[in-house]
């Protein structure tokens, strides 16, 4: 599974990062992390507001931190 | 397993709904016995003497930090639940193909209700370019989202009352409009960054799940939560200097210097204001104090604007997508509006 944070400048990117790590490995979901802050690159994903958060090529969230629960059950179903 | 998820998910969301019944009535009452309440502190249980310079600073200081932050927690909680309502997708959609002058007037008020963080800037300016939206229209949203601030207004509505907030908004407004309409009459595109155009964005599709209003409760606290811990420092620190000066500065001392005889103080408290960077928390309970001791609406109307809608951190982020020129005209053109707004509220008050 590829997970990407898409996003540079916002603390709530950095959040964003550390929350879906820490929620990956409590559940033993292996995973590949990779922050991605290139513009151009972000928009790729079609997204307006950072951060970003794609699993699998797929766009599950922008703009906020979403909670714990919503972020497990994104990478359980992947 | 699901069931019994879905349990607790409900119990969750009825105690939120019932804790709103009983935090909102609370808030009321606090906030209308708020004045006697310090009153009763400082004269009485304090028995400070009412005539002292340092009392009036006092009561100015334990009144204004819980009614301010008291207003703040009820309508930064308000705007995080009607910006649920809105998305840039949705935005985006609502603006695009629209003509110049209907486009800008759309533009500007969607700018106060969008989500927004400076640093989406980039983000926001490419998705609204690419997908055919006028540049003078993302100019008056990307002037109107900065400038009419949810913070800013408490603070207005807080210390000067209604009208004034009223007023910052309704000029706010008209400035945002009016720029990005010059801007685009101007026809600038030469002058935003080759790249841009060509970029190929994805289109994310807009989800039309129905959001449950729990859910939507939920992003008013995190808002509460997001705003008022960013902010809180700010405002006390501003509050207390805004105490001191209430307290200990002479009557009319600003009216030589920032008052309405004085023409040339609206340009030069904007020139001050551009490039000063302060969260909006800060500077207004000083700029309130500021005109208590004679300085004019008009000129600290300005200066404040110029504070929070044209700040340094944001242009230079605006740099990655938009030529020199571009960015001049831009601040040129905003600070030509302030300006003007300056001078009339100078003018009628």
């Amino acid at each position: 599974m590829v997970v990407k944070i898409l996003g540079s400048c916002c603390s709530k990117c950095n959040t964003l990062e550390t929350k879906v790590k820490e929620v990956a490995s409590k559940n033993n979901i292996t995973a590949e992390f990779i922050k991605v802050s290139d513009i151009q690159e972000i928009m790729k994903y079609g997204i307006m507001m950072t951060p970003g958060l794609v699993v699998n090529e797929k766009v599950v969230s922008s703009g906020i931190v979403p909670k714990d629960e919503q972020i497990l059950q994104w990478l359980k179903q992947a | 397993m699901e069931t019994a998820e879905k349990i607790v998910a409900s119990k969750e969301s009825r105690n939120k709904l019932l804790s709103i019944l009983v935090l909102i009535p609370l808030w009321a009452f606090v906030y209308f016995f708020l004045e006697n309440l310090s009153n009763f502190i400082v004269y009485n249980v304090l028995s400070m003497s009412r005539t002292s310079s340092f009392t009036e600073a006092f009561r100015f200081f334990i009144y204004e930090v819980p009614k301010v932050l008291l207003l703040l927690v009820f309508i930064v909680f308000i705007v995080g639940i009607i910006r649920t309502y809105f998305s840039p997708e949705r935005t985006r959609k609502v603006l695009e193909g629209k003509s110049l002058f209907t486009g800008n007037v759309l533009a500007s008020l969607l700018g106060i209700v969008t989500p927004f963080c400076s640093c989406s800037a980039i983000p926001l300016f490419l998705g609204f370019v690419e997908s055919g939206v006028p540049l003078g229209v993302t100019f008056s949203f990307l002037i109107a989202a900065p400038m009419i601030n949810e913070v800013a207004l408490v603070l207005l509505f807080g210390l000067f009352g209604w009208q004034t907030a009223l007023l910052y908004m309704s000029t706010g407004l008209i400035i945002a409009m009016i720029s990005g309409y010059v801007i685009g009459k101007l026809k600038l595109e030469r002058y935003v960054e080759d790249w841009v155009y060509q970029i190929k964005a994805g289109h994310m599709e807009i989800s039309e799940e129905k959001t449950p209003f729990v859910e939507r409760i939920s992003a008013g606290f995190d808002a509460v939560k997001e705003i008022v811990s960013k902010v809180w420092l700010y405002i006390i620190l501003g509050i207390a200097v805004g105490a001191g000066i209430h307290g200990y500065v002479p009557e009319n001392f600003m009216a030589g210097l920032m008052g309405k005889s004085a023409w040339w103080s609206v340009p030069i408290s904007v020139l001050i204001g551009v490039p000063m960077y302060s969260n909006a928390a800060g500077i207004i309970p000083i700029v309130q104090a500021l005109l208590e001791k004679g300085a004019s609406l008009g000129t600290v109307l300005a200066f404040m604007m110029s504070v929070i809608g044209l700040s340094l951190p944001e242009t230079i982020i605006l740099k990655k997508v938009l030529k020199l020129p571009l960015i001049m005209v831009f601040i040129g053109v905003v600070a030509a509006g302030i300006v003007i707004v300056g001078y009339l509220f100078n003018l009628v008050y």
